[in-house]
């Protein structure tokens, strides 16, 4: 069919609006890439947008590397997304398919129970003495225990266990399966998409939370690296990383600092993430269904 | 498969009991969670209205005297309450305006462009803020806002000033929305993309057979057809309007600008975490969850009088 010189000038329109919203989200990424492998001192001359780092140098990535706040942030990090992401999983697969059975008695009085935590909730205050009292003050458990199931995520992985059809637990039923082997032999195959899904929203949440270490956690040697980040980035404590630098590059030393720690701690999300986006993007779409 | 009891007698919940043992066992921990980690926390809500003693564990939730509503009353005739309740509706509303017609404006020029592969780059690039940290994208933001920062830099090359944005209560509300709203319109706007797909194609045709344009397609039958999307979700939003989270403002905020950009979530956290005064943050802190909940059933209320669109 032949466009109008209308819908020509409408698609020539939208095709702009849409790469330069593109540059506009991905710019400051390539900002804080040019500004880490930046050389300090011909990065004082720079003013306004980078098109290339400025000089070259990996000295302020060989000094984040060899940073022990950063490295021990690290560590104390990937013990809460594995430890998370494993509960979480523990958690909502068994939950998900009890409530995606059709004949139990309690189903809809289970659902209301998860479902009134979504919108009342104890304050920031009354939970975080709740979690002292606990005893998981200052323990890297504080970041994990209290959020090993979420509501959402739990009612993503069940919107797609009820879609499995009935006629297969039926048939493991008379061939005298339990509910353990038919969800661990059957519906936990079947859910692939969603439970990596699953995985997925609660890795991303774990990497990136520092709230919640902000309010737990006292001790610095527990900090994950979100919270050392923002230390670093927003408080502006400088981690002992600059005892060799004179004073006049000072100011520039940190700032290729910063950003080389910036592109350290998102470089796992940056590769990971175009990989799979096909999976974050399909849980949205699951989601969605249920409202 | 069995056929569903429905009625809650003696006989059937102990039928369905012997039917569905297994399957209760494997529900316990998701109750015992639930109780530790929500309700037991909702409990301790009551320390808004009892004067909260710390360090004797879960007896110093109800053993304090009964103070009634001499937190709330302390709170509403606080100098700050009128400040912190108008940055916390500004914000909200901002948000509102300016940050929820922008995913559906994107949903709607992502799904005109002709060329799938281009629109799969700009989908993907879109989303990718959203999966970046706040603290990272805090950092990026304080990082261009200093007056030797990009900001700064760009201002220049139009022949402004200098500024160190985030010192100057002014730019806060500003800084916050349009950061707000970069790190999420692509994320938001998948929701509104699988509804203007589900369109049926027949609708366009027939638009186009009685020579409407792309405007007229657009606003004729795209915006018709996700109409309940929009709804929903500002329902949705609608609902959120006074929880302002402390956590992004935290990141970006400083005692010179608190004019501006301190809210009740923030106040909450100083004054309880910080100054410790336990049960008036308490009190500060429900006082904003009854208004947010208050709003949303409202909203979801119009909504269903209007329409038959409605979350409940």
């Amino acid at each position: 069919m032949k466009k109008s010189l209308g819908d020509k000038i409408f698609i020539a329109f939208d095709v702009l609006v849409i790469t330069l919203l593109c540059i506009l989200c991905l710019y400051p990424f390539l900002y804080a890439i040019f500004v880490s492998f930046s050389e300090p001192s011909e990065l004082a001359k720079v003013s306004g947008f980078m098109y290339k780092p400025a000089g070259f140098s990996l000295q302020a990535y060989r000094s984040v590397l060899r940073n022990y706040q950063i490295m021990n942030g690290y560590k104390n990090t990937l013990f809460i997304v594995f430890t998370g992401v494993a509960l979480e999983c523990l958690m909502t697969i068994p939950t998900a398919y009890v409530l995606s059975r059709k004949n139990l008695l309690w189903r809809n009085v289970i659902m209301m129970f998860v479902v009134i935590t979504m919108y009342f909730s104890g304050g920031m205050i009354p939970t975080y003495l709740v979690i002292r009292n606990y005893g998981l003050y200052d323990s890297l458990w504080s970041l994990v225990l209290p959020v090993m199931i979420n509501a959402y995520n739990m009612i993503i992985v069940r919107t797609y266990m009820a879609g499995i059809h009935d006629s297969l637990s039926e048939s493991a039923m008379l061939d005298g399966a339990n509910h353990l082997q038919i969800l661990w032999k059957i519906f936990v195959p079947l859910s692939k998409p969603a439970i990596a899904v699953l995985v997925l929203y609660s890795g991303v949440n774990h990497w990136n939370s520092w709230f919640r270490a902000f309010l737990y956690i006292g001790k610095s040697v527990k900090y994950p690296l979100q919270l050392v980040l923002r230390n670093l980035l927003i408080k502006g404590s400088e981690l002992d990383m600059l005892n060799n630098v004179s004073t006049a590059d000072h100011d520039f030393v940190l700032s290729t600092l910063k950003q080389a720690s910036v592109i350290v701690t998102t470089l796992p999300i940056l590769f990971i993430y175009p990989l799979l986006q096909k999976y974050l993007v399909g849980g949205m779409m699951i989601g969605s269904i249920k409202e | 498969m069995q056929p569903k009891i429905k009625k809650f007698t003696r006989a059937n919940i102990r039928k369905d009991f012997r039917r569905n043992r297994l399957l209760y066992l494997m529900i316990v921990p998701c109750i015992v969670f639930y109780l530790l980690f929500s309700y037991v926390p909702m409990v301790g809500n009551v320390m808004a209205f009892i004067d909260f003693v710390p360090g004797i564990g879960f007896k110093g939730f109800f053993v304090g005297k009964w103070m009634g509503l001499t937190y709330l009353e302390d709170f509403l005739h606080n100098t700050f309450f009128f400040r912190l309740l108008r940055n916390t509706v500004l914000i909200s509303l901002y948000n509102l305006i300016f940050g929820f017609p922008a995913p559906i404006l994107l949903a709607i020029f992502l799904s005109e462009l002709p060329f799938k592969r281009f629109k799969r780059i700009a989908q993907t690039i879109t989303y990718l803020p959203h999966f970046v940290s706040t603290v990272v994208i805090c950092g990026l933001i304080v990082n261009f806002s200093l007056s030797t920062g990009l900001f700064s830099d760009i201002s220049v090359l139009f022949g402004g000033p200098r500024i160190s944005f985030l010192q100057d209560a002014k730019y806060f509300r500003t800084i916050y929305v349009a950061s707000g709203i970069w790190q999420s319109i692509g994320w938001s706007s998948i929701i509104f993309l699988s509804a203007i797909t589900s369109i049926d194609d027949s609708l366009y045709e027939a638009a186009i057979i009685d020579g409407a344009n792309k405007l007229q397609e657009i606003f004729y039958v795209t915006i018709p057809g996700i109409m309940p999307t929009i709804i929903i979700m500002l329902i949705l939003q609608i609902g959120q309007m006074m929880n302002v989270g402390a956590e992004k403002i935290m990141l970006l905020y400083n005692p010179s600008i608190y004019e501006t950009s301190d809210v009740i979530s923030t106040y909450v956290y100083r004054k309880g975490i910080v100054e410790m005064n336990w049960s008036y943050s308490a009190a500060v802190d429900l006082f904003n969850k009854v208004i947010n909940f208050v709003l949303l059933v409202s909203a979801n209320a119009i909504s269903r009088r209007l329409g038959d669109v409605s979350l409940m």
